[in-house]
């Protein structure tokens, strides 16, 4: 599936070029929502989560210093971000459903919300690969990958609803990346099945909520 | 019939580590002991619950700060006041107590130059050392990263005198491994009694032995359906391409679920210990299993 290991390929090959630049794009993708996933988790696994930080950055860093955030031609962004909008909603709507009616600001679920809203049929999907946009967008990818640590720290509910409350939704390639994680959950340790695991009882009040719902949302990912 | 083995604590240590503990290990002295978490060490003694030093703090000011964590540690089988940690980033510090009351500034720093060939994104992550033991012998320390088992010596901090190959055919696989979370995967390794081998679990079932001074290694499973008892262990071969052999197992069938991260082996004798999921295999070499 992936190129080994990633490698940077030769600057000459235009055909790579595209490939090694998209097979970056889904890992950070992957990295990120591996990060908010890890978050979630009563007792998050800090090597870990160290670990996919550092590579992220390391991404960042690359991507910075080819001056490409963006990548994909024009009809692939939309064609892409039309997806990811299909997967998020689909994603949303099921949770909707099944979601009490009180709105938690702390609640996953109503995170996941958030991304078509900000993806709406009138809003130009190509926005996320301007020129001006690396700027803005590196300004918020380091600020959530900062708060990262500082949120690991502080365990609060609302925390998750701060941490993301500046991140583009279109970082989250969702669909790829949970059919990924659902396939692993089986192998994976920090998988899934951890969220399962605590959605029973757990310590502190706060994080009841998130975890129920969490478990719902898990349910649906995993019919899905 | 079942044997059933009923545990009751008879020392509790509580309150010490904020972190997940990822090691403890008793000093030479036999009464002091030493635990791990993600950011620092602690030092016990082994009949006060309630009192620990702090020896090793690595945590930032500023959490947002944190790049490297700490994975294992060891205290010198016959230097009391020297131990090693491993971190993250696949370094070893070997520590002096001696030398100041909290040990931050490490006396040898045993650190590998990265190979530029096979830098990745996933370089770091698989750098990582998941576990570090010293040889009986007190000389030289032997750690685990994804890849590879690599011996160092004491007195060489520049890179490892011996690095083994564990299941180098993962190296092209790292992405999917990255997916599936497999590659945070923490492995432990050992040493035989006398230091000539070496040993280190892997996936399917799958454990590796490598012979120092021959260089030859093997390949064995721990499972219900390859080991009755008294029966002997067959050499298992996984082929990457090329000529496959009957019996040898494919890349892409391995089982990733089944993984064998905790391995022991006696200090005297040739008997090891090896955890695979939830069974606990014993096995011993045929010389031991004839004369007992």
């Amino acid at each position: 599936m992936f190129a080994r290991g990633l490698k940077r390929k030769c600057a000459e090959d235009e055909e790579a070029a595209p490939a090694y630049s998209l097979q970056r794009q889904s890992l950070l993708d992957m990295s990120l929502v591996k990060l908010q996933l890890c978050h979630m988790l009563v007792e998050p696994n800090l090597c870990r989560s160290v670990l996919i930080a550092n590579t992220v950055r390391q991404i960042q860093e690359e991507m910075t210093q080819d001056g490409s955030w963006c990548v994909p031609v024009p009809q692939t962004a939309g064609r892409a971000s039309r997806d990811r909008l299909v997967s998020t909603e689909i994603l949303c709507r099921s949770a909707r459903e099944g979601a009490r009616p009180a709105h938690d600001p702390g609640d996953p679920a109503s995170e996941l919300q958030v991304v078509p809203a900000a993806q709406a049929p009138g809003a130009p999907p190509g926005g996320v690969w301007d020129g001006d946009g690396p700027r803005e967008n590196r300004g918020s990818f380091h600020k959530s990958l900062d708060q990262i640590f500082e949120t690991l720290e502080s365990q609060s509910p609302g925390a998750v609803q701060e941490l993301f409350s500046d991140v583009d939704g279109s970082y989250y390639d969702l669909d790829a990346v949970l059919t990924g994680m659902v396939g692993g959950a089986k192998s994976g340790q920090d998988g899934l099945e951890a969220f399962a695991a605590t959605a029973a009882p757990s310590p502190s009040a706060g994080c009841k909520s998130d975890l129920g719902e969490l478990d719902h949302v898990v349910e649906i990912l995993v019919e899905t | 019939m079942d044997l059933m083995v009923e545990v009751s604590p008879r020392r509790v240590f509580a309150n010490g580590h904020t972190y997940h503990i990822n090691s403890i290990s008793v000093n030479s002295d036999c009464e002091t002991y030493m635990s791990a978490d993600d950011l620092r060490i602690n030092l016990w003694h082994l009949a006060i619950t309630d009192r620990s030093f702090n020896i090793v703090d690595i945590k930032p000011a500023n959490m947002e700060d944190l790049t490297e964590v700490i994975t294992a540690s060891e205290f010198h089988p016959h230097h009391c006041n020297l131990f090693v940690y491993s971190s993250s980033k696949g370094s070893l510090r070997l520590c002096d107590m001696r030398a100041a009351a909290l040990c931050d500034k490490h006396s040898k720093l045993f650190e590998e130059p990265e190979d530029p060939s096979n830098r990745s994104f996933f370089s770091e992550i698989i750098s990582s050392v998941s576990d570090v033991k010293f040889s009986h012998s007190g000389r030289y320390m032997l750690t685990r990263d994804y890849l590879t088992v690599k011996v160092w010596d004491l007195n060489m901090e520049a890179r490892p005198i011996e690095t083994y190959q564990v299941h180098d055919y993962l190296r092209s696989k790292l992405c999917s491994l990255y997916e599936n979370d497999c590659i945070f995967d923490k492995f432990e390794c050992a040493w035989n009694g006398s230091d000539s081998v070496i040993m280190t679990g892997a996936y399917n079932n799958f454990f590796r032995m490598f012979d120092r001074n021959t260089k030859r290694d093997v390949t064995l499973e721990a499972s219900r359906e390859s080991s009755k008892p008294r029966a002997v262990l067959k050499p298992r071969r996984v082929c990457v391409g090329g000529k496959r052999r009957r019996d040898d197992i494919s890349v892409d069938s391995l089982d990733f679920t089944k993984k064998i991260l905790h391995t022991a082996w006696h200090p005297a004798e040739n008997i090891i210990a090896i955890a695979a999921t939830n069974n606990l295999y014993i096995f011993q070499d045929k010389v031991n299993s004839d004369m007992h």
